[in-house]
């Protein structure tokens, strides 16, 4: 059996270089233009914009009420948006009512019909069509060979499994070919382990077929395990699009930096910004170099965001530099396997973490509760954030 | 007090007479005279149709009532069951004073132009179908409205998704979830509409002969107990396979419900 360590994604020949986003030239598969949908008072998708690429798989990703399940039944044509325009392909969907729109939908709660067998169910849409009947049951067939279900198809859903089910509810939204297939929060009813297989089935499914994937999720290692690219939703907005990376590594807030990850931030006025670097005076008096320039003028008030396991940890002060370092006092140490995670009170009151991976066995604690310790890191580590 | 068993040898022959003393011949009566036939037959057909026309009624509003937002749909199942707070009689003779020839029925057909003078509603099979449509809805729609309420929403959006048109769907998904609510409520009116006897007796003429009617003449007018006992097994007979066929559903349901 193959552990999941790591979010480590497969990309199979084509999918490689697979960058339609940064194509000035691509036309989007969907698109969103300024749509807006209210629920009496409630804004649950304000006026958002968005370009879904053909054969992306797409993660939209936000707490809970964000407007992500609204933002999949716009495009389904469940709810018809207040304003703006909804594109596929170029064409507008407005008034395409859902039975007709080249779209499926994986439901959250898989919505399989009860009274009808697995085969029935895949078949049903493909029935609606009038594909002839031996063409069905080959499409049947192949779908249940896809998802790994082959010698189910008699079976009723009640007598299926929860993963079983999940992938009953694939099979059948994909055996329509869609043009893109929607995926709300497919695997919240899954435990961990089922969840982490059926991601990296996901992604080979989705890199066979080429089919679109927009997947809709709260869990944010999911969206980086699955996405080629993310949006990051917060209260009916997107406040940020990019790829895992990007968002992980260049978010554009302290709310995706917090949303995507750990982070430490670091409160601080900018002192000074060059074509490479910035300097920052942080709120504990230290002096902060971040290898990276700041769209903001000296003075502004800014944040040194500091992902945990791009911090040092040591007992020495660190000589090689004065900046970038600062001292506290162990207050918690945990303990989870492979990761050591220490969190730290500096000497301003602050708290910040760091994470040490345990390469070696861990036989004595180096670092143990209240000792005094230095945290430092290089300049490259950290960004600085304006929002 | 002392109590005296006859001996054994007794038994036999009070047996053999009380035997004797059964027949068929008031069976055989039964066939013999066509006004039982016509009466049973009338009352097959009165609840036959009567169940049909209920189900076509009783469906689109126990729909509308499972669709209807939450907090409505307990006082729309409030509303079904109000009738029950007046006694079933009283409520048929309601139906006579509606009915009859310068009653509400009449004035509001008159008023709306639809009649030119009033219609004789009463003594006829049609008031009888009111009547018995009247009475028997909240059996219908009940359980109706029970299976209903239980598709989930998702399921409609879910055949939408996958290409079905909405009277499709309905065809393909809510119809078939729904076969327990119609087949409950349809026997829940069929199998008493058979034996009712209130309603055709107050509100139905000659024309609408039922074996309830029957049964009640044989019994208290002409007081032929064997041939009214003979109607009322021959009833029971007829009405005891959509009464297997219930209980064994709703076992069924209890079973699987549980
Ligand atoms: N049919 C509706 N009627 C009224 N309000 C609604 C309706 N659907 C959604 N909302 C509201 O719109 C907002 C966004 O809801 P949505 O379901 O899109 O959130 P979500 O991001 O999918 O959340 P979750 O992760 O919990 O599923 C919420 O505040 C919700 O209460
Ligand atoms: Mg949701």
């Amino acid at each position: 059996m193959v552990e999941r360590a790591q979010p480590i994604k497969p990309r199979l020949g084509p999918k490689r270089d697979f960058a339609p986003w940064a194509d000035p030239a691509a036309s989007p598969l969907v698109r969103f233009e300024r749509v807006a949908k209210r629920f009496g008072a409630i804004s649950a998708v304000g006026r958002l914009s968005l370009d879904i690429f053909a054969g992306e798989f797409f993660a939209l990703l936000g707490p809970s009420g964000c407007g992500k399940t609204t933002l999949l039944r716009l495009l389904a044509g469940f709810e018809t948006p207040d304003e703006g325009r909804i594109l596929l392909e170029g064409a507008d969907l407005a008034g395409m009512p859902p039975y007709r729109r080249p779209t499926n939908m994986m439901f959250q709660s898989y919505a399989l019909f009860p009274h009808l067998s697995v085969e029935r169910n895949i078949a049903f849409g493909l029935e609606q069509e009038r594909m002839p009947k031996p063409q069905i049951a080959a499409r049947v067939e192949e779908m249940l060979a896809l998802v790994k279900l082959e010698g189910f198809a008699r079976r009723k859903p009640d007598r299926l499994s929860g993963g079983e089910r999940q992938r009953v509810a694939l099979a059948r939204a994909l055996a329509k070919r869609p043009k893109a297939l929607l995926l709300d929060e497919p695997m919240a009813a899954l435990d961990k382990k089922l969840r982490a297989e059926t991601q990296f089935e996901l992604i080979e499914l989705q890199a066979k077929l080429g089919t679109t994937f927009v997947i809709v999720t709260h869990d944010q290692e999911e969206a980086m395990i699955l996405a080629d690219r993310m949006a990051v939703m917060e209260r009916g907005r997107i406040v940020q699009v990019g790829t895992p990376a990007e968002i992980y590594e260049q978010p554009s807030s302290r709310y995706v930096a917090d949303f995507v990850g750990d982070v430490n931030l670091l409160e601080g006025r900018l002192t000074a910004t060059g074509a490479s670097e910035s300097l920052v005076h942080g709120n504990g008096g230290v002096q902060l170099r971040i290898a990276q320039p700041v769209d903001a003028a000296p003075g502004a008030l800014v944040w040194v965001a500091l992902r945990p396991e791009k911090v040092r940890i040591g007992l020495e002060r660190p000589t090689e530099a004065r900046e970038n370092a600062l001292a506290g006092t162990v207050v918690d140490v945990g303990y989870l396997g492979n990761l050591s995670v220490y969190k730290v009170r500096l000497d301003d009151g602050a708290l910040m973490t760091a994470t040490l991976s345990n390469r070696t066995r861990l036989v004595e604690r180096t670092i143990g509760w209240n000792d005094r310790v230095w945290l430092s890191w290089p300049p490259e580590a950290a960004i600085v954030l304006t929002r | 007090m002392r109590r005296v068993f006859p001996p054994a040898c007794s038994i036999l022959p009070t047996l053999r007479r009380f035997l004797a003393g059964l027949s068929f011949d008031n069976y055989a009566a039964l066939g013999s005279d066509r006004l039982y036939l016509a009466a049973y037959l009338k009352s097959l057909e009165v609840a036959a149709f009567s169940t049909l026309m209920l189900l076509a009624l009783g469906y689109p509003f126990a729909y509308a009532m499972a669709r209807a937002p939450r907090r409505l749909q307990a006082m729309l199942v409030m509303l079904v069951v109000l009738p029950f707070w007046t006694s079933f009689l009283i409520r048929v003779y309601a139906w006579i004073n509606i009915l009859q020839r310068d009653g509400l029925f009449n004035q509001m057909l008159l008023a709306l132009g639809i009649v030119e003078e009033p219609v004789g509603w009463l003594s006829t099979n049609t008031a009888v179908y009111i009547g018995i449509v009247y009475s028997y809805f909240p059996f219908m729609v009940l359980p109706l409205y029970a299976a209903l309420e239980k598709i989930e929403v998702s399921l409609h959006e879910a055949a939408a998704d996958l290409g079905a048109p909405p009277w499709k769907a309905f065809w393909r998904i809510t119809v078939p979830l729904s076969r327990p609510g119609i087949v409950a409520g349809s026997l829940l009116c069929f199998i008493p509409i058979v034996g009712e006897f209130v309603i055709p007796d107050l509100l139905g003429g000659s024309a609408t002969l039922m074996i309830g009617q029957t049964l009640w003449t044989e019994f208290f007018a002409n007081r032929d107990w064997p041939i009214a006992s003979a109607v009322a097994v021959v009833l029971l007979c007829l009405l005891i396979v959509p009464i297997l066929i219930y209980q064994h559903r709703q076992a069924r349901e209890i079973e699987q419900g549980g």
